[in-house]
C-alpha cells in the first residue's frame, strides 16, 4: 500500500509548509491577561520535524496548539501570524479551519487515556476523521486503520479497533492516537509530549513505532517534549524555548554538539553530574524478607535492602514497581505482613504509631512534589520551626538561632523565614524540605523523586546540594527514583526493582556494568541518549530482523 | 454474557443498598413514637382525660409494649400498605371508629404527585434546554444573565414566589386560579387549571436549581481532553454535543434531574400549604400541628421512599451508562 | 529557512551565565503584598453583584443589632386597630393583632436571623468536627459516620424536621438543636471532602511523620487550608437554615408567637393577599434579599478561592 497518497486536491502553495511569524499568546489568570508566548518565529518545511524543547511553563504546548490555528479556552493569540500552506489560520472562520483540523493537520495529545471518548470504540473514534471529511468510506477508512495499527505495531491489529480505551494500555493507546491522527495523511503533525507519561520501557517502543510512521509517509511534524534526549531521536531541527520566548534553534546534531546559550548548555550539564562511589562499611537501615500489600493484594515480594551509613542506595524501577511502597514500610505507613525493618541493629516497631517519638526522628522523608509537601498556610519560620520544638524541644533564641542555621544550610537567608510557600519557588521549596527533613537531625533521609518535578538546573542544584550536606552531615539517603541519570550523580548503591521484587542490587559500578540482569538491561538500554542515531542503533540491536512495513 | 452480570451485579449491589437504607431510615421513623415525652396521651386527649382514659389510650397505640415487638408490628403492616390509624379520628373516643392512615394518605399521595408531575413535565426540559444554552454560551451575556437571574431565584422562598404569583396573577389579574382546590371528582382539565398557579412556583423554585446543576456538569465534560481532541478532528460543534459530549452527559444529568425530582417533592410540602392544596404536604403539616403521630410516620416514610427511590434511579442509569461497567476488560 | 543566527541577541534573557542561571532561582525574592492590600485589591475587582451583597448584609446587621433603637414600637406592643392601612403614624400599617408592622419587621430581622446564625454556627461545629475527624481517621471510624450521615441524608431535611419537632416540640431550642443537626450532615459531607483532599497530601504524611499529634493534624494542618470552601459553604447553609427556619415558621410549626419572625409575619397576614395588600410579602421580601445578597458575596468569594492556593 502506497504511504502518501496522490495530491488529493490539496493545494501545494510554494515555500514552507508552516511559518509563524511574530506569534505572541496570552493566558487568563485572575481576571487579568498575562504573556504566555511572547512573539515566537517557527518555519517548518514539507516533511521536516521540529523539536520543541523547553521546561513547564515554557510555553511549548501553547504553540504546539496554536500552529494548529486553537487556543485553548483561558487563552487567546494576541499578535503575530500564522500560515499554513500559504493560508492565514487566524483569518479563518471557524468552519473553514475545521476542514484543515484533521484532515491536514493532525493532533497527538499527551494523555491518550484521556483524550479518548470513553464511550466509543477505538475504531469508529478513528473512522471519524476520515469520513467526516470525506477523504475515505468507512469500510477503506477501516481497512487503513488495520493497516496503521499493524505499522506501528500494536498487538492485534485486526481485532484491536472493537475495544474501547479502558481496555486498552497506555502505550498502545498513544499509538491508536498517533494512527487516528494519522487517517487523513495530514501535511503536518503535532505531538504534545506523546511520551511524557509513559514508563522508559514503553516509551522506547511508542518512539519507535512513531519514527517510523512519520518517517515513511514523509509528514512534517512538530514534537513538542521537556525531554531532549527523545526529541534528539525524532526531529531534524530543534528549537529551545524558555519563558514563552526562542532561547536557540539549530539543527540536531548541531545542537548536540555544539550548543550556544547558556541556557542549552544547562540542559546538557545535568546528564554529566557524576558521584564518585564510596564503599560501604556498617548498615544504618536493612530492610530484611519484607512482604507487604495493599489489602489483599500482594505489592512487595521478599525484599531485602540495606543502606550503608553515610551512603547513598538509589532504588531504581517504573511505576507500579513498588519503590515507594517500601519507603512507606519503612517510615511504618504501611506495616509489612511479613519479615522486618532493622534500624541501627534493633527491630523497628512495624506501624508508625508505635514507634518512640526519638525513632520517628530518626528516620526522615523528602517528597517529590515541593508543592505538597509544605503545607501552604504555614509560614518558612514555623514549617522549620515545629519539628524543632517537637522533636528536638528547642524554644526561643535557640530554635531562632537552629532555624537560621538550617536557613543558611540550604543556602537560603533569614529574609525567608516570614514567606508562605506560595511565595518561593520550587527549587526554593524543595530546599524547604530538605532543612525540614535534616533539622530533627535524622540517620536516613528517604528520598522519593525529589527532583523529578523541578526543572533541570535547579534539579542539579538540588542534587549538588544533598551531595554536599551528606559528606558533612554523614545522613543515608535511600533514593528512589526512575532516572538513571540522577542514580549516576547519586548512588552508591543500586537496587533495581520490577513488579515488586528486588531483581538486581549491588555497588553502582556493579550494575551498572554488564552483565545485567534481563530487565537491568532493558532498563538501562530504553534511557533514552544524547545521540540522533541512538534510538535507530538500538532498535537495531534488538530486533535485527524485524520486518519492514 | 458476562458484561451484563457485571452491570446486573452492580445493579443489585445499589438496589440492596437502597433498601437498606430505607429500613434504616423506616427505624428513625420509627424511634419517633418510642421518644414521645410522658404525657403525650394527656396532650391529645386534653386535660379533662382521667388516668384511665390515658392508660387505656396507650394501650390502644400500643405504647405498653417493648420497643422492637412494636416495631415489628408496624413493619410488618407498612409492608402491607397498613401504617395504622390516625390519632387525631381517635382522639374523641366513641366518636365512630378510626380511619386508617392510609385512607387519609392514598387520595392525597395521588393529587400531589399530579401536582409534582405537572411541574416536572415542565421544569425538566426546561431546565435541560436552558442549562445547556448557558454551558455553550459560557460567560456571555446570557450565561451571566442567567446566573444572576438563578442565583436569585434559588434564594427566595418558596411561599414568596407563591404570593407574589398568587397577588399578580390572580388577585390583581384575575387570570388563575388563586387556591387550588380540587375534589376527588374535579375534571382533569379543571384540575390542570387549578394547578396552575402551585405548578408555576414549582417550577420556577426548581428550574433555577436543575438548571445550574446541569451548566456546572455540561461546562465539566466540555472541559475533557476528549472533547478538545474531537474539536481538533474537525467535527462540527453539533456532533461534538450530540456524539462526544452526550454519551458521557446520562451520568449527570439523571443526577441533577433526581436531585431536583426530590427537591421538587419537599418544595411540595409549602406549595400545597399556600394554595390549599389537599396534597400529602399539607396532610403532613396538619398531622404535625395535630401531633398526629402514625400520619407524620406515614407521610414521611413515603417522602423518603420516594427521595430514595430517584436517587436509586439516578445511580442505577449512571450504571447502565457506564461504558467502564458495559465492557469489561 | 531560520538558523540559530537568525534569533535576535534580546530574546535570550540577558547575556546571563551558566551559573547565573542556576543561582538566579536561589536568591530570586519575589515580591509580596499584605494581606489587607490583596484584600482591597479584589474588592475593587469584585463585580457590582458583591457590592450589593455586601451592602445589604451590613444593613440587615445594623438593623438586627440596634433594633431596639430603630424601632418606633415595641415588638409585641398592640398599638393600633387590626390591618391598618400605610399612613404617617403606621408606615408600613399594622399586623392582624394592631402591632406595628414596621417595628416587627425590625425586630424580625434581629430574631430570624440571630436564630439562622446561631444555628449554622453549631451545625458547622458539629459536621465540621465530625468531618476532619473522619478524614483525618479514615477506616472504621470514617465507614460508620460516612454510613450514618447517609442514612440520615436519606430523609428530606424539611420533612425530618417536622418528624422530629412533632416529637420535641416546637421550642427554640429545640428548634435550633434539630436543624442544626440535620443541616450539620451537608457540613460534615463538605468538610469531609474537601479534607480529605488535604490530607491525602504529603506535607499531612510528613506531619505525621514526625510524630504530630491528631489535634495538631486536624487544626493546624487541615484546617487553614480548607478554610474558604468551608466560609464559602458558611454562606450557603446560612442561606439554607435560614430559608428551611422561614418555612417552618411560615407553617407555624417554627418560631412561636408573639416573637417577631418574618416567616410567621408572612402566615399571619397572608389574608391580605386576597384584598391585593402586598404588606404581607414584605417579611418574605425581607428575607428574600437577605438570602440573594449572600448568595451573591458567596458566588463571588467561590469564584476567586477556587482551589488551594490563595
Amino acid at each position: 500500500m502506497s504511504t502518501k497518497p496522490a495530491n488529493d486536491g490539496k493545494t501545494q502553495a510554494a515555500g514552507p509548509l508552516l511559518e509563524i511569524r511574530g506569534l505572541k499568546i496570552e493566558g487568563q489568570s485572575d481576571d487579568v491577561w498575562m504573556p504566555i508566548v511572547k512573539g515566537i518565529d517557527l518555519s517548518l518545511k514539507r516533511g521536516e520535524v521540529l523539536g520543541l524543547i523547553g521546561e513547564s511553563g515554557a510555553g511549548k504546548s501553547t504553540i504546539g496548539l496554536a500552529a494548529m490555528g486553537y487556543a485553548r479556552p483561558g487563552c487567546r493569540i494576541s499578535g503575530g501570524t500564522i500560515a499554513f500552506d500559504g493560508i492565514d489560520l487566524l483569518k479563518l472562520s471557524a468552519a473553514e479551519i475545521r476542514k484543515l483540523w484533521g484532515r491536514r493537520v493532525a493532533y497527538v495529545a499527551q494523555s491518550a487515556a484521556a483524550s479518548f471518548n470513553p464511550a466509543h470504540r477505538l475504531m469508529d473514534q478513528y473512522v471519524e476523521t476520515p469520513t467526516w471529511h470525506h477523504v475515505l468510506n468507512e469500510a477503506d477508512a477501516k481497512n487503513q486503520a488495520v493497516e496503521l495499527f499493524r505499522r506501528l505495531r500494536l498487538p492485534t491489529p485486526e481485532t484491536i479497533g472493537s475495544r474501547y480505551p479502558h481496555q486498552v494500555s497506555g502505550g498502545q493507546l498513544q499509538r491508536a492516537m498517533t494512527a487516528m491522527a494519522m487517517s487523513c495523511h495530514p501535511d503536518l503533525l503535532i505531538f504534545d509530549e506523546p511520551t511524557t507519561a509513559l514508563d522508559v520501557t514503553t516509551q522506547i517502543e511508542v518512539l519507535a513505532a512513531i519514527k517510523d510512521v512519520v518517517r515513511q509517509s514523509n509528514t512534517a511534524a512538530i514534537y513538542i517534549s521537556h525531554d531532549l534526549a527523545v526529541v534528539a531521536q525524532m526531529a531534524d531541527r530543534i528549537i529551545v524555548l524558555r519563558h514563552g520566548e526562542v532561547v536557540e534553534e539549530a539543527p540536531t546534531r548541531q545542537m548536540l554538539t555544539h550548543p550556544q546559550m547558556p541556557y542549552t548548555k544547562s540542559l546538557w550539564a545535568v546528564r554529566s553530574l557524576q558521584k564518585k562511589e564510596q564503599g560501604a562499611d556498617e548498615a544504618i537501615i536493612h530492610v530484611k524478607q519484607v512482604d507487604a500489600s495493599y489489602g489483599t493484594v500482594p505489592v512487595l515480594f521478599d525484599i531485602d535492602v540495606r543502606v550503608p551509613k553515610g551512603r547513598t542506595v538509589a532504588v531504581v524501577g517504573e511505576s507500579g514497581s513498588g519503590k515507594s511502597t517500601l519507603a512507606r514500610v519503612i517510615t511504618g505507613l504501611l506495616p509489612p505482613r511479613k519479615g522486618e525493618v532493622v534500624f541501627q541493629g534493633k527491630a523497628l516497631p512495624p506501624a508508625m504509631k508505635d514507634r518512640s517519638k526519638d525513632l520517628l526522628r530518626r528516620v526522615q522523608m523528602i517528597y517529590q512534589m515541593p508543592d505538597t509537601a509544605l503545607n501552604p498556610r504555614r509560614r518558612v519560620r514555623d514549617i522549620l520551626g515545629r519539628p524543632l520544638e517537637h522533636q528536638m524541644g528547642l524554644r526561643g533564641a535557640a530554635r531562632d538561632r537552629r532555624i537560621g542555621e538550617l536557613l543558611e544550610m540550604i543556602e537560603l537567608d533569614e529574609r525567608f523565614l516570614e514567606r508562605l510557600p506560595s511565595e518561593l519557588s520550587g527549587g526554593q521549596k524543595q530546599r524547604i524540605c530538605i532543612a525540614r527533613a535534616l533539622a530533627v537531625e535524622p540517620d536516613l533521609v528517604i528520598c522519593d523523586e525529589v527532583t523529578s518535578a523541578l526543572d533541570q538546573i535547579v534539579a542539579e542544584e538540588i542534587l549538588k546540594l544533598l551531595l554536599r550536606l551528606q559528606r558533612d552531615l554523614k545522613v543515608s539517603y535511600l533514593y528512589i527514583t526512575h532516572d538513571l541519570a540522577t542514580v549516576k550523580a547519586i548512588a552508591d548503591e543500586i537496587v533495581v526493582m520490577f513488579q515488586g521484587r528486588v531483581v538486581q542490587s549491588g555497588s553502582k559500578t556493579a550494575v551498572m556494568t554488564p552483565p545485567h540482569h534481563e530487565y537491568t538491561a532493558k532498563l538501562l538500554s530504553s534511557v533514552p541518549e544524547m545521540d540522533p542515531d541512538w534510538l535507530d542503533g538500538l532498535l537495531a540491536r534488538r530486533q535485527p530482523a524485524r520486518p519492514s512495513a | 454474557m458476562e458484561r451484563v452480570n457485571a452491570v446486573i451485579k452492580t445493579v443489585l449491589q445499589r438496589l440492596g443498598l437502597g433498601v437498606g437504607t430505607l429500613f434504616a431510615v423506616s427505624i428513625i421513623i420509627f424511634l419517633a413514637v418510642t421518644m414521645l415525652p410522658g404525657d403525650f396521651a394527656q396532650a391529645i386527649l386534653g386535660q379533662a382525660a382521667t388516668p384511665e382514659t390515658v392508660a387505656a389510650f396507650d394501650k390502644e397505640i400500643g405504647l405498653d409494649r417493648p420497643p422492637v415487638e412494636r416495631y415489628l408490628h408496624w413493619v410488618a403492616g407498612v409492608v402491607q400498605g397498613d401504617f395504622g390509624d390516625s390519632f387525631s379520628s381517635m382522639g374523641n373516643l366513641g366518636g365512630g371508629h378510626p380511619r386508617t392512615v392510609m385512607s387519609l394518605i392514598l387520595p392525597r399521595l395521588g393529587n400531589t404527585l399530579f401536582l409534582a408531575g405537572m411541574a416536572a413535565l415542565i421544569a425538566v426540559p426546561l431546565a435541560l434546554l436552558l442549562g445547556m444554552l448557558a454551558a455553550l454560551h459560557r460567560n456571555g451575556f446570557f450565561d451571566r444573565l442567567i446566573n444572576v437571574t438563578t442565583l436569585t431565584s434559588i434564594s427566595v422562598p418558596e411561599f414568596f414566589v407563591a404570593y407574589i404569583l398568587m397577588l399578580f396573577l390572580a388577585v390583581r389579574w384575575e387570570a388563575f386560579y388563586s387556591l387550588a382546590t380540587v375534589s376527588p371528582d374535579t375534571p382533569f382539565f379543571e384540575r390542570v387549571a387549578r394547578c396552575a398557579l402551585p405548578a408555576m412556583t414549582l417550577i420556577l423554585v426548581t428550574v433555577a436549581h436543575m438548571m445550574r446543576m446541569t451548566r456546572a456538569s455540561i461546562i465539566n465534560l466540555l472541559a475533557s481532553p476528549y472533547i478538545e481532541m474531537a474539536r481538533l478532528k474537525g467535527v462540527s460543534p453539533s456532533r461534538i454535543i450530540f456524539r462526544h459530549a452526550l454519551p458521557n452527559a446520562w451520568a449527570p444529568i439523571a443526577t441533577v434531574i433526581a436531585v431536583n425530582l426530590a427537591y421538587l417533592i419537599v418544595g411540595v410540602v409549602v406549595v400545597e400549604v399556600v394554595f390549599v392544596y389537599p396534597g400529602i404536604g399539607q396532610l403532613m403539616v396538619n398531622s404535625v400541628s395535630a401531633r398526629d403521630i402514625p400520619v407524620v410516620q406515614g407521610c414521611a416514610l413515603i417522602f423518603a421512599a420516594t427521595y430514595i427511590l430517584l436517587n436509586l434511579l439516578a445511580d442505577i442509569v449512571a450504571i447502565v451508562t457506564n461504558p467502564r461497567l458495559l465492557h469489561r476488560r | 529557512m531560520s538558523t540559530g543566527s537568525d534569533i535576535p541577541e534580546a530574546i535570550t534573557p540577558g547575556g546571563e551565565s551558566l551559573a547565573d542561571l542556576a543561582t538566579a532561582d536561589v536568591r530570586l525574592l519575589p515580591k509580596r503584598r499584605t494581606k489587607l492590600e490583596s484584600a482591597w485589591r479584589s474588592l475593587k475587582k469584585a463585580p457590582i453583584t458583591a457590592w450589593f451583597g455586601l451592602f445589604v448584609i451590613t444593613a440587615y446587621a445594623i438593623i438586627a443589632i440596634f433594633a431596639p433603637l430603630i424601632a418606633p414600637y415595641g415588638e409585641a406592643d398592640i398599638v393600633g386597630d387590626q390591618y391598618a392601612a400605610w399612613d404617617s403614624q403606621f408606615l408600613l400599617g399594622t399586623d392582624q393583632l394592631g402591632r406595628d408592622m414596621l417595628s416587627r419587621l425590625i425586630f424580625g430581622a434581629r430574631n430570624t436571623i440571630g436564630i439562622a446564625v446561631l444555628t449554622t454556627a453549631v451545625s458547622f461545629t458539629i459536621g465540621g468536627v465530625l468531618g476532619l475527624l473522619a478524614a483525618v481517621l479514615g477506616g472504621w471510624a470514617d465507614q460508620l459516620l460516612s454510613r450514618l450521615v447517609d442514612i440520615l441524608m436519606a430523609i428530606p431535611q424539611l420533612i425530618f424536621a417536622l418528624v422530629l419537632l412533632v416529637i420535641f416540640g416546637p421550642s427554640i431550642t429545640n428548634l435550633i438543636l434539630i436543624i442544626a443537626v440535620l443541616d450539620s450532615t451537608r457540613v460534615f459531607r463538605l468538610t469531609r471532602a474537601v479534607a480529605m483532599n488535604v490530607v491525602v497530601l504529603d506535607f499531612v504524611e510528613a506531619a505525621r511523620l514526625q510524630g504530630e499529634k491528631l489535634g495538631w493534624i486536624m487544626g493546624r494542618e487541615i484546617l487553614p487550608n480548607i478554610l474558604p470552601p468551608l466560609v464559602a459553604e458558611f454562606g450557603l447553609r446560612f442561606c439554607f437554615v435560614f430559608l428551611t427556619i422561614a418555612a417552618l415558621s411560615f407553617l407555624g410549626l417554627g418560631i412561636q408567637p408573639p416573637t417577631a419572625d418574618w416567616g410567621s409575619m408572612v402566615r399571619e397576614n397572608s389574608t391580605l393577599i386576597n384584598y391585593g395588600d402586598i404588606t404581607p410579602l414584605l417579611p418574605a421580601a425581607a428575607i428574600a434579599l437577605l438570602t440573594v445578597a449572600v448568595n451573591f458575596v458567596v458566588d463571588w468569594f467561590l469564584h476567586k478561592t477556587s482551589g488551594l492556593k490563595e
